[in-house]
């Protein structure tokens, strides 16, 4: 209930209105993120360093349970933390209202972390190397199970708030019309998470007792179909939660809107509707399961969430070009991008995301997850190229770019540093740029994933893999070490202006809530979409570049196949 | 107005949609269905199809099976371990078993001629991974799965375990000839 204390204030610079309790919420959840960050940054350093064989840092059992621990501290801990941040971000702060039990909030907050700490301390004991996936029947210490339990109920309970702070919005009349959209993203991204959540229970559960000694079997293939509707979901709930961002930082730093409500809302509907089918992409080496199964599943139900996806692809940066040209920046093709912010971070982090995402994330993700061509991917370097292309380039530069702008607003401190900023994207995203073509390029040739040791050293009966693979391995290497200290800059600044930046004016909390009233319009002509006609030339034109180099790699891959031996 | 605030029109469903935009849409649903119709026109046309025959199987049965075939069909023994190399005749069922940390036992195949490959894993899961072809295909312990495969190169392949299974992982790796 609403207090009479002092609770909201208005931030000076943005207009943003923060609720007490939301704000040391969103605080703690990105800040604990940004921990798990560092750590799993350390982890990545010294498990690039080892992949790259000239280097080969550390041995053999030390690199498996590394790569364990930055799994799950990068793909579950960072990014899940840092979504709750933007759950409530996207709904008490977008919606100008409280947050629904911050109490319950807090406890959630602190399931997480106890949950976290719990599966580290198993992993770094040595009592669960076993990669992110776990698969069975290879054990891991049921503590490992428990303590992943635990963060997902936690995280399940800030799905819960979040919703729960929706209906405080609309019943306490704080907004009017519908959602924002980048709140609609987030009522998305949260639907996805709870079906997701859902799917961890299911398996994670009973994968806890089999390891506590309670149950006596699990079965591998099962445990694989419902797991990555667990682990491939979560990736969905970044991809949604990422677009919203980017959805934010072109509202933000262009005042961007949508080209059209209707489109963006619908292409984020069909997430809601197909992305939680892509656990079968795990699955299409698999033994047990039918070709159909596979084929309809694999394709989010013929392709529509691809097409979501392509079309959020067009529509972001097409919001973006009607905004610029609306200021004038008219000539040409290309000038409003060539006039666009380059030198801003939360811009140029977004758009490097956007592209990264896009070109080497998306297309990639459609190539693995092709029923057939999935034989010359399955397993081999090529797929950690994928997901670092999409959950690093995609969604983890969208994060941090969304922190630049959340550094003076939510922080209220001024960034240190702005030099190391403004360079940070660049570093960051095409050193990562760099590193997942690199691991696309050894996959391509067979160099398999989650592997010690590629030279065979030791082995009875080796084998050589060709010297381009080698040399992509040692491309990877390079560019590994270059995107880490682009995230190092990343936790310099972000940390360091926490701490000593120099502190802004946050406005006075007070009692009032300001409810967001605009002057709706009822009028269905005026000033819909931008013109009604081709408005955004340039965007067209990336879409269609992007579009071909789409089709021609796909083609590409199925020639490809063509070559290899007969299967049937 | 802009994506954060609520939409201007508060009946924004029924606002034009830009041309640009409905392009777009027609033209990336065009290219999804043609990359979905693209899986079961390889299924009809294709060569390359991974097969989903599989049965349940106790793996000291599936043991027993490579046994018979390797008393069988043993041409020579290799490597340190004296892997037996099978040369099983053509169209026969072969047995390829994975386990921690080795392939058992080394096939010899003839070029042009199709086998029924049988995989399996003794223990955890395991990843086939034919090299240089890269031909990658999951093992499931309890599962026996049948694929059919024909060798299109002679020479000598490696097979190596791409799904991680412990300690010894990197070094579980084999060999498979074709004639």
């Amino acid at each position: 209930m609403a207090t009479a204390a002092a609770q909201y204030r208005i931030c000076p610079r943005t207009g943003l209105q923060f609720h007490k309790s939301a704000e040391a919420l969103i605080k703690v959840n990105a800040v604990a993120g940004v921990v798990a960050l560092l750590l799993g940054g350390v982890l990545a350093l010294l498990i690039t360093l080892t992949r790259w064989q000239a280097v080969h840092l550390i041995d053999a059992n030390e690199f498996y349970l590394i790569l364990t621990a930055h799994g799950l501290d990068m793909l579950v801990v960072w990014i899940i933390f840092f979504e709750m941040a933007i759950l409530y971000f996207c709904s008490s702060t977008l919606l100008r209202c409280r947050l629904a039990t911050p109490r319950l909030a807090w406890f959630a907050f602190a399931l997480m972390v106890i949950g976290t700490v719990t599966f580290n301390v198993v992993i770094f004991t040595g009592d669960a190397t076993v990669m992110m996936t776990s698969y069975p029947p290879m054990p891991a210490h049921p503590a490992f199970y428990l303590g992943l339990i635990l963060f997902a109920v936690g995280a399940l309970i800030g799905c819960f708030i979040f919703l729960g702070t929706l209906v405080v919005a609309k019943a306490e009349k704080t907004y009017e019309g519908s959602v924002p959209l980048v709140t609609f993203g987030a009522i998305t991204a949260c639907i996805i998470a709870i079906f997701t959540i859902a799917s961890g229970a299911i398996i994670l559960i009973p994968t806890f007792l089999w390891s506590a000694g309670y149950i006596s079997h699990i079965d591998p293939a099962m445990y694989r179909v419902i797991w990555w509707a667990f682990g491939h979901s979560a990736q969905q709930i970044n991809v949604a939660a990422h677009i919203a961002v980017w959805y934010a930082i072109a509202a933000i730093v262009f005042g961007a809107k949508p080209m059209s409500e209707r489109v963006s809302r619908f292409a984020f509907l069909l997430y809601i509707l197909f992305l939680q089918l892509a656990s079968a992409h795990h699955i299409l080496a698999d033994p047990a399961v039918g070709t159909e199964w596979k084929v309809f599943n694999t394709s989010y139900a013929m392709y529509l969430a691809v097409l979501a996806s392509m079309l959020h692809g067009l529509t972001v940066p097409g919001a973006i070009e009607a905004a610029q040209r609306a200021k004038g920046y008219t000539k040409g093709l290309f000038e409003w991008l060539r006039k666009a912010p380059w030198g801003n971070p939360v811009f140029s982090g977004m758009f490097i995301s956007l592209i990264g995402f896009g070109f080497l994330g998306g297309i990639s993700g459609v190539m693995m997850g092709t029923e057939q061509l999935n034989m010359i991917i399955h397993n081999t370097i090529y797929v950690p190229g994928h997901f670092h292309a999409t959950v690093v380039i995609g969604t983890t530069l969208a994060f941090m770019s969304l922190t630049y702008f959340l550094l003076p607003t939510l922080f209220n401190r001024e960034l240190i540093l702005p030099g190391w900023a403004k360079l940070q994207p660049y570093v960051f995203g095409l050193g990562m740029g760099a590193f997942t073509l690199a691991m696309m390029g050894a996959g391509t040739l067979g160099v398999p994933r989650r592997h010690w040791d590629i030279t065979f050293a030791g082995a009875a009966l080796p084998y050589e893999f060709p010297g381009t693979a080698l040399l992509m391995i040692a491309i990877f290497g390079i560019a590994g070490v270059i995107a880490v200290i682009g995230g190092a800059m990343y936790i310099v600044v972000t940390v360091g202006t926490i701490l000593f930046g120099k502190k802004l004016d946050a406005g006075a909390y007070s009692t009032k809530v300001t409810p967001l009233r605009l002057p709706v319009q009822v009028s269905l002509v005026e000033d819909g979409g931008h013109g009604g006609g081709w408005g955004v030339p340039g965007t067209f034109v990336f879409a269609m570049v992007f579009l071909v180099a789409f089709v021609l790699y796909y083609f590409v891959n199925w020639k490809y196949l063509s070559t290899v031996w007969g299967l049937s | 107005m802009s994506a954060i605030l609520p939409p201007q029109h508060r009946i924004w469903w029924k606002q034009p949609v830009d041309k640009i935009e409905i392009v777009w849409i027609v033209i990336a649903f065009v290219w999804c269905m043609i990359m979905f119709f693209m899986m079961p026109y390889w299924h009809v046309f294709g060569k390359q199809n991974l097969s989903t025959e599989t049965y349940r199987v106790k793996p000291e049965l599936f043991a027993k099976a490579t046994q018979e075939m390797v008393d069988k069909y043993t041409v020579r023994t290799e490597g340190p371990n004296k892997v037996p190399v099978v040369a099983p005749p053509a169209g026969s069922d072969v047995y390829l078993i994975a386990r921690l940390w080795d392939w058992w036992p080394i096939l010899e195949l003839e070029n042009g001629k199709s086998y029924r490959l049988n995989l399996t894993s003794m223990d955890y899961q395991h990843g086939f991974s034919l090299q240089p072809e890269n031909i990658n295909i999951q093992i499931l312990p309890g599962y026996q799965h049948v694929v059919t495969v024909t060798p299109n190169r002679t020479g000598q392949y490696a097979i190596v375990c791409n799904e991680f299974c412990g300690i010894g992982h990197h070094k579980m790796v084999s060999r498979l000839y074709v004639k």
